[in-house]
């Protein structure tokens, strides 16, 4: 397996965990309140229509000429990944809420509880369930979908994308409770940077650019990447310090 | 209609994030790129630079507006 592929493979493995790691925490939430089958029918439901939009979009994407493919593919990615990495860093400087799996289950629980319920299939839980699924899943379709058309190795990037949605199952299934302890926000990070190396890359190549070293060239935006948005995240924490620090010593002479 | 608007409304929204001048700025970069690539210049940093400047323009009006 070549460097790039095992960076497709890595990027789409850590992209679906999060993603699975969210919609888990619905499913669950739904499942426990309301109705195991309804939930697990809403949500193979979802990602039976979400099998079936890669494996339709997959080879109409893989018969586009490689330039236009990689300037699409590339801005796609760079759109996706610098949300990503924003939202990351926002939260790593305090900036933002991270994402609480245990409340999200506790607000979700409590939402199923007050739902009106009737007897044997639950709407409810099922709409619930294929919704989070779903909406979860649908930036991951596109990253494999994205990744591996690019790299013609669209099995390759479904392949890792089950492993991860697999690896997540199981531990909620061992767990019987939304998976907490999972390092989501740095496993954001670090897709939002491998998202945007691979668009900046192939972006540039797709309009035309050359890139010195071709392919190791990715050795080095990889780590610069991680180093200029380590240093945000620096730089966006020690802003909101000197913000709150400016605005005390305000809000104590103004009162 | 109003089904379609939505759809509309929900594809701007999946693509475009909870930032469009990422976007924009993404499609002008690669637009530049390419305009680059045609002349005798290297091309390949456009893209680096757009990115590193999109981001911290970003993160510095949300770290601004999550202050107020």
């Amino acid at each position: 397996m070549s460097g790039t592929e095992l960076g497709l493979a890595a990027s789409v493995f850590l992209a679906c965990a999060v993603e699975a790691v969210e919609a888990l925490t619905i499913v669950l939430a739904v499942g426990t309140t309301r109705s195991w089958s309804s939930a697990l029918a809403g949500a193979g439901g979802a990602a039976a229509l979400l099998a079936v939009l890669v494996a339709a979009l997959g080879p109409a994407l893989t018969s586009l000429p490689i330039d236009v493919l990689r300037v699409g593919v590339g801005g796609l990615l760079l759109v996706f990944g610098l949300q990503w990495l924003r939202k990351a860093i926002l939260r790593a400087a305090g900036l933002k809420a991270r994402h609480d799996e245990t409340a999200a289950y506790e607000r979700e629980s409590q939402a199923a509880r007050s739902a009106a319920r009737a007897p044997g299939f639950d709407p409810y839980a099922f709409t619930v369930a294929f919704k989070g699924v779903l909406l979860e899943g649908l930036e991951v379709a596109f990253i494999v979908l994205t990744f591996g058309a690019n790299q013609h190795h669209i099995a390759l990037a479904a392949l890792a994308a089950a492993l991860a949605i697999t690896l997540v199952v199981l531990a909620g299934l061992a767990l019987r409770a939304p998976l907490a302890r999972v390092p989501e926000n740095t496993m954001k990070f670090a897709v939002g940077v491998m998202l945007t190396s691979f668009g900046t890359f192939w972006g540039a190549e797709g309009a035309g650019a050359s890139w010195p070293g071709n392919d190791a060239a990715l050795l080095v935006i990889v780590p610069a990447l991680i180093a200029i948005a380590s240093g945000f995240v620096v730089l966006t924490r020690r802003g909101s310090r000197v913000a709150a620090a400016t605005a005390a010593p305000a809000a104590v002479s103004g009162s | 209609m109003s089904a379609l608007r939505s759809v509309l409304r929900g594809v701007f929204e999946f693509v475009v994030g909870d930032d469009w001048r990422i976007a924009l700025g993404i499609v002008i970069a690669l637009a530049v790129t390419a305009l680059v690539a045609t002349s005798a210049l290297a091309a390949w940093w456009v893209l680096p630079l757009a990115v590193l400047a999109l981001l911290g323009d970003s993160l510095r009006r949300a770290a601004r507006s999550a202050r107020r």
